[in-house]
């Protein structure tokens, strides 16, 4: 297994290298494991796998209902969202399907819900069903006074978008991929013979065929390549998180009817049993601005307040701001360019994280077009990822764990009641953390209401040791 | 899971994982001064058993991490680490047993209990003599594993917080470097963690002055303190020596706006009341005060709040709406000086005494509100029984001389002079209770208002 961070990168030429570990290029680098006979490279700029859109969006496995029907994007989505199903039940990625309310505030609103159903129908989606007031209000008793009806989609899910990532890479590492970190890559050309060069940070890696999967920045890596298809324009989502006790005020994903700017803002559980609000929805040049903004969360807070009184009366957990990358053009940009070898998977937006296996399935046959022989196929062993949803037994709740080892009975973080022995697990995993931040997303430590006030030492602690341990030795 | 009465000799046998269920007459959640004080004093007076659930591996709660004086008594003065250390001592001393490394999770059911749900109108259980056991159940994990406690009465010491910069909506990135008073602190003084070079702290509070002292001592400048309120809302002796001895800077009406930096904090953005921002270059951000009790395991249990407060909402001998549960310390009022917490620790030792021996559970009795710019008050019940020493109160602004109202249905019951004769938020502010048997039981609810 090999997970780099620092130093020179491998000499010698893979047969193909990913570029961007984010959610999207761990689940191509783990389909392409399944091929043992290929050499794989997934090449991250950042700290840790995930860290771009992936870690900051809604957290939704979509049915993909509301996708324009026919594009590759609706494809995927409907593919994806069955596979990543499946596999999420195999790894323990935690998963509810808490379904979808998508809720008429007005008669315009209300007029506008039957083309949204038959748009699902179209989509491959055959459980949808419109609602009256009063059963919308049976299903959502907290909903803010005003709603008309709604329509139900019941295979709106909510994930855990860190573990899967994180499933993806673990898979992906222990096949045999060398994912290597904080390389970003500068500039990319063709060397004697078919490889890319592609220069990085930590030195130049070769490989004769690349993937693309750089989200934000696909359109300055595609350039490179002297390709001028899009431009990936960062449109930034802001949310609030509030704190569990808010759990019981929600049951669905409670969504606005779309507009042109994208789905609008909602109101969803999440499998950590918190309450999420939002996204905003702005369009930017500045692929770094992830910061948050007063009048974007006074804006979320309306709505909210509309949508659920009583959830901004809790207490906010987390604020964050993700970048979706847009592209101007309502469908993925995937592309293959057999004569460099190269494939683009450009423009995956929001619905990413739901289409990812299928993506990796599409962008594999894309591979196979260049030339690629992918030899024989051995499937990945079995992986149980920690469970981080509430929906499902945490370790403390698992006697005959704690039997086995008191670690996982003794509780580090409070708020989100993440035991020593988690933490542990984490810092020893196959592609550990990096930082506090990455630990959070592994474990929740210090993800909860006290943000740290209580633990956060603590949890430094173990952090450092396991830095100065993994030094020593 | 569902309490199971044992034999005296039942226990977590090994390799038998499961709710390992036992009894105790007294259950004290949370170790912090309230809970240690009232477990020494009921384990002294022949209480029977009582026990003490503390998370953290070590006992004493927030002291434990205050390493400034100031704790202790005049003639007595104490650091935080050494009166945390003194009053487990004590609990311990008395008979009661202290157990660390233990969260108590979640309510369990009691057969036999009459225990109020919901909104804490239900307890109207008052006539009832001797309660029956296991009067209150809480399922509890640690190291050895779940296990499920019934006891007689339960006394929720669970404490405070402070609000992070979350909580706060304080809009920016996500770097690292942004604390709080606690976190800061246990880092320093628990850990001997590195800190940073440069420190904004958020406040300008007894806990904000505590903070930069903190500061100070791990090697970091302290760049600035930034409040909103129009001076320090400490005595003028404290934030003069900041200022002067130490050159820390105050900026007064200043908000912070915005943080800044990727990966590590690079700066504050600040904001004047009058509209002028300025770019505070730091790496680390403290934000102080801005307490909330950590009311999680009294919500769980249903447990009516006030909404002043947001801790349970208590009468004078510190009765909940939720039979059996006593509540103490900051968990209902945050925050008091710990021997404030200290102190009602004591006075919920002796209401729990009395319930022991038969006393009625009061109704929920009339409720207690105040009008802004009061805030909240603490005790926020009144029954008839129970007349507390004293209300503690906090304002929203700053009051000169202020004469604080008291009246139910439009009848003036009491009106008073609080010393000193200036209030200024975050700091308490006390009401008496000399009025307390003008108050119609049946009457609605009482205000508090100021003039």
């Amino acid at each position: 297994m090999t997970v780099t961070a620092q130093g020179p990168l491998p000499t010698g030429s893979y047969d193909v290298a990913v570029v961007g570990a984010g959610v999207v290029g761990c689940a191509v680098a783990r389909e392409l494991a399944r091929h043992p006979r290929l050499r794989i490279a997934l090449v991250e700029a950042q700290d840790d796998v995930g860290q771009g859109t992936s870690k900051a969006n809604t957290a939704i496995l979509h049915t993909g209902f509301d996708a324009a029907p026919g594009t590759l994007e609706a494809r995927l989505v409907h593919e994806g969202y069955e596979r990543l199903g499946a596999y999420a039940a195999e790894t323990g990625i935690p998963v509810e399907r808490v379904g979808a309310l998508l809720v008429a505030w007005d008669a315009e609103q209300l007029a506008a819900l039957p083309e949204l159903a038959q748009k699902a129908e179209r989509n491959g989606c055959h459980d949808t069903s419109l609602l009256g007031p009063d059963e919308l209000y049976a299903r959502e008793p907290r909903l803010g006074p005003g709603a008309l009806g709604a329509l139900h989609v019941p295979g709106e899910s909510i994930i855990c978008p860190w573990t899967t990532t994180l499933a993806y890479a673990t898979q992906a590492v222990r096949a045999g991929v060398d994912l290597h970190l904080n390389a970003k890559v500068e500039r990319a050309h063709r060397g004697t013979g078919e490889d890319h060069l592609l220069q990085t940070t930590r030195g130049v890696l070769s490989a004769r065929r690349l993937v693309n999967a750089a989200g934000l920045h696909a359109d300055t890596l595609d350039r490179l390549l002297g390709h001028e298809d899009f431009t990936v324009t960062p449109r930034r989502g802001q949310l609030l998180v509030y704190d569990k006790l808010a759990r019981p005020l929600v049951r669905h994903i409670l969504l606005p009817v779309p507009t042109a700017l994208g789905k609008g803002v909602l109101v969803a559980p999440t499998v950590y049993g918190n309450v999420l609000l939002g996204p905003t929805a702005e369009d930017l040049d500045d692929k770094r601005a992830t910061g948050s903004t007063a009048d974007g969360l006074a804006g979320l807070r309306d709505k909210g307040r509309r949508v659920l009184p009583d959830l901004v009366d809790e207490e906010v957990t987390a604020v964050y701001a993700g970048l979706r990358a847009a592209t101007g053009q309502e469908d993925y940009r995937i592309a293959v360019h057999p004569e460099q070898g190269y494939v683009t998977v450009g423009g995956i937006r929001s619905t990413g994280l739901t289409a990812s296996l299928a993506i990796a399935a599409h962008v594999t046959g894309l591979l196979q077009d260049t030339g690629l022989d992918l030899g024989p196929v051995r499937e990945p062993q079995p992986l149980t990822m920690p469970n981080l949803g509430e929906a499902f037994p945490r370790p403390y709740q698992r006697p005959e764990l704690i039997a086995a080892d008191p670690e996982y009975g003794t509780l580090v973080c409070h708020c989100e009641r993440v035991s020593r022995g988690e933490i542990r697990d984490a810092l020893a995993g196959p592609v550990p953390p990096r930082s506090l931040e990455g630990l959070r997303r592994r474990t929740r430590a210090r993800a909860g209401r006290c943000q740290g006030f209580y633990c956060g030492a603590a949890v430094r602690e173990l952090f450092e040791s396991a830095q100065n341990e993994g030094i020593r030795t | 899971m569902t309490a199971r009465r044992s034999a005296p000799s039942a226990g977590g046998a090994h390799g038998t994982p499961g709710p390992f269920a036992r009894e105790v007459d007294v259950l004290v959640v949370g170790a912090g001064p309230a809970g240690l004080v009232a477990a020494a004093r009921l384990a002294a007076s022949g209480a029977g058993r009582i026990e003490v659930l503390e998370r953290e591996r070590e006992a004493g709660g927030v002291p434990r991490h205050c390493a400034h004086g100031g704790f202790g008594t005049r003639t007595h003065p104490l650091t935080g680490p050494e009166y945390a250390r003194l009053l487990a001592e004590a609990a311990g001393r008395a008979g009661a047993v202290l157990r660390t490394g233990v969260t108590a999770l979640d309510w369990g059911t009691a057969p036999g209990a009459a225990g109020a749900q919901g909104s804490g109108t239900g307890a109207d259980t008052g006539a009832q003599h001797g309660p029956v056991l296991p009067g209150v159940v809480l399922n509890a994990v640690g190291p050895g594993g779940p296990e499920t406690i019934g006891a007689r009465a339960v006394v929720l010491a669970t404490g405070a917080r402070e609000r992070p910069r979350t909580a706060r909506l304080v809009p920016g990135t996500r770097p690292a470097g942004v604390y709080t008073t606690g976190e800061l602190q246990q880092a320093v003084h628990l850990f001997g963690q590195r800190i940073g070079t440069r420190a904004v702290v958020v406040g300008a509070e007894h806990v904000s002055y505590a903070a930069a002292d903190t500061l100070r001592a791990a090697g970091a400048e302290i760049v600035a303190l930034v409040t909103e309120q129009l001076r320090a809302q400490v005595p003028v002796t404290r934030a003069q020596s900041a200022r002067l001895r130490h050159r820390i800077p105050l900026l007064t009406q200043t908000t912070v706006a915005e943080l800044l930096g990727h990966g590590r904090l690079s700066g504050v953005r600040v904001r004047h009341r009058d509209g002028r921002t300025a770019v505070l270059s730091c790496d680390t951000v403290v934000f102080t005060g801005d307490f909330i009790p950590d009311h999680e395991l009294a919500r769980r249990g249903s447990l009516a709040l006030d909404p002043g407060t947001r801790g349970p909402a208590v009468d004078g001998f510190l009765h909940t709406s939720r039979f059996g549960v006593f509540a103490a310390g900051n968990v209902l009022h945050a925050v008091e000086p710990a021997d404030a917490a200290a102190r009602e620790g004591a006075r919920a030792a002796r209401a729990v005494l009395g319930f022991l021996a038969g006393a009625a559970w009061p109704g929920p009795g009339v409720p207690l509100a105040v009008e802004a710019p009061l805030r909240w008050i603490a005790p926020n019940r009144i029954t008839p029984a129970a007349r507390p020493e004293r209300y503690v109160l906090r304002t929203a602004a700053p009051l000169r001389r202020p004469v604080l109202y008291v009246h139910q249905d439009g009848r003036l019951l009491h009106h008073e002079r609080p010393v000193p004769a200036a209030a200024l938020p975050h700091r308490t502010l006390t009401l008496t209770a000399r009025w307390h048997h003008r108050v119609d039981a049946t009457g609605g609810e009482v205000r508090v208002s100021v003039r």
